[in-house]
């Protein structure tokens, strides 16, 4: 009984939210969202909980934000999983985020994930070579194995720093260009070597737990990026935060087009 | 087939009402965010008018040595605008912010850098290198930078080039990795090779319609605190003063 009204709540949860997603696309939608996941620790501290569990109702949340992302048509969602600067945490907390990393990643392989409900291409965003051998490999089988998808787009950056990624994309440029001795480096050849240029730049970025900084996270791709810092702690964001950061990208939309087209 | 007809002019007149009704709660949502907007925007003036008149006890000190390098981006439009970017660093003057970087896009502040450093008594031009002039008549003054955006990917594209060349004398460039001339700090200094100021701005106020970067330097943006104030035309003492004393009340843990 309880699990039939369970059911029936849910159905009514999504029918209610498709009519919300229909009304919201009467306007301009990002192409491309992206998520600071901040205040899991936080979270689990306000709540008493163990130290882990912040993590998983993050990791929780951030499905559900997914989800809704790809029901509204956003087809390029962007996640800082993990920093460059996360590793200089406590070795258990580390070691502990990584177990929690593998597993997950792991099951987005799984016939009944989020990834094959969606149809979605996962990628890897990093300096993987900082991450353990299991980690390193889980993630390249997950690229591997959904390469062929092409509806919508998840980009997780672990082990990332945007400084890292410009410092990776000047030394692919110099290397490649010391390989065919060819003189100058161009603008061109540090974009097309950024591993973010395989998504267009974020049209939103969201930064859970009211920090209003952005910690070294797709610096060079947010010249144009709407910067949204909610107080919520990740674990509490939900739909009501995503539909009012659209409602006022839809608001600055024109302003953005206009200065994109200035540049 | 005639009855067909009806039946498809019925259900596109049905569409274009069911359109219209999704428009009308569409502009309806839309309303109430502006409503939003309008009452915040009625309560954070007030507030702003208190703290400028010494009402609220909290903003009458600020601790401003904690503020090292401040960075002020400026929407094209509003950049135009000298007069209210001088009384902007005289405020800032007054609060005892000792370095600020004025950014705009396409670099009209700098155009008009003579005229600003003229107007605003007790100014300097930040040397590049961004080292501390220690000179005693600098101590009252505030020291002032002009960015744009040749000095964010282009200048990384000289920098990169610089470190090609580094790299081109190593005895095999085909073989070698390059682990050896690229890294951060290799970047880093290269970057000031080419002139740029590397220091990392540890607030910054943006004046625009939109909470953006708007392309200042991402070298440079690694931890610095991005804070909204909304339009230059409307700028006021209150939420600048605000907005400060709240930048020293934050604690980063940088990632640990």
């Amino acid at each position: 009984m309880g699990g039939e009204v369970r059911q029936l709540l849910e159905q009514i949860h999504r029918f209610s939210r498709r009519c919300l997603f229909r009304v919201l696309s009467m306007g301009p939608l990002p192409t491309h969202l992206a998520f600071i996941m901040d205040g899991n620790r936080r979270y689990a501290k306000k709540r008493g909980l163990e130290d882990g569990s912040g993590h998983k109702a993050g990791f929780s949340t951030l499905m559900s934000m997914l989800q809704y992302c790809y029901e509204l048509g956003i087809k390029y969602v962007t996640i800082y999983a993990f920093s460059i600067d996360n590793f200089r945490r406590k070795p258990e907390e580390v070691q502990s985020l990584m177990d929690l990393m593998l597993e997950k990643i792991k099951s987005l392989l799984d016939k009944e994930s989020i990834v094959h409900e969606y149809g979605i291409r996962v990628y890897f965003i990093g300096n993987l070579g900082l991450l353990n051998d299991q980690v390193r490999a889980a993630a390249e089988e997950v690229m591997k194995a959904t390469a062929k998808n092409s509806r919508v787009v998840l980009l997780v950056c672990v082990a990332y720093n945007s400084t890292d990624e410009i410092v990776q994309a000047v030394k692919r440029s110099c290397v490649d260009k010391a390989d065919r001795d060819t003189e100058r480096i161009q603008l061109v050849d540090i974009e097309e070597n950024m591993q973010m240029s395989v998504a267009p730049e974020p049209d939103i970025l969201i930064r859970s737990s009211g920090e209003t900084r952005l910690s070294n996270f797709l610096l060079w791709q947010t010249g144009n990026s709407q910067l949204f810092s909610l107080d919520a702690l990740w674990p509490e964001i939900g739909l009501r935060h995503l539909v009012w950061a659209i409602l006022n990208f839809q608001r600055s939309h024109s302003y953005l087009e206009k200065r994109k087209k200035q540049l | 087939m005639d009855s067909n007809e009806p039946m498809l002019l019925l259900s596109s007149r049905i569409g274009q009402i069911g359109d219209l009704g999704l428009d009308l709660l569409w502009r309806f949502l839309h309303i109430v965010v502006s409503l939003f907007h309008i009452v915040s925007g009625i309560f954070e003036a007030i507030q702003s008018y208190a703290i400028s008149l010494g009402l609220i006890q909290k903003y009458s000190s600020v601790d401003i040595e904690k503020l090292r390098c401040l960075a002020v981006v400026l929407d094209i439009e509003v950049a135009r605008d000298v007069a209210k970017v001088v009384e902007l660093l005289q405020w800032l003057k007054t609060i005892g912010v000792k370095q600020v970087g004025l950014f705009d896009s396409q670099g009209l502040l700098k155009k008009s850098k003579d005229m600003i450093l003229e107007m605003v008594p007790g100014s300097t031009l930040l040397q590049e290198t961004g080292e501390k002039d220690i000179s005693p008549d600098r101590k009252e003054g505030i020291a002032i930078e002009f960015i744009s955006s040749s000095d964010n990917k282009e200048a990384v594209v000289k920098a990169a080039n610089i470190l090609l060349k580094r790299h081109l004398k190593t005895s095999h460039p085909e073989k070698d990795e390059g682990n050896n001339v690229f890294t951060e700090s290799h970047l880093n200094e290269a970057l000031r090779v080419v002139g740029e100021n590397v220091h990392v701005p540890d607030l910054m106020l943006v004046y625009g319609p939109v909470r953006s970067h708007l392309g200042f330097p991402a070298w440079r943006l690694r931890y610095t605190e991005i804070v909204h104030m909304g339009s230059l035309k409307y700028m006021r003492y209150g939420s600048l003063l605000k907005a400060i004393h709240k930048f020293t009340g934050v604690r980063q843990n940088y990632g640990v």
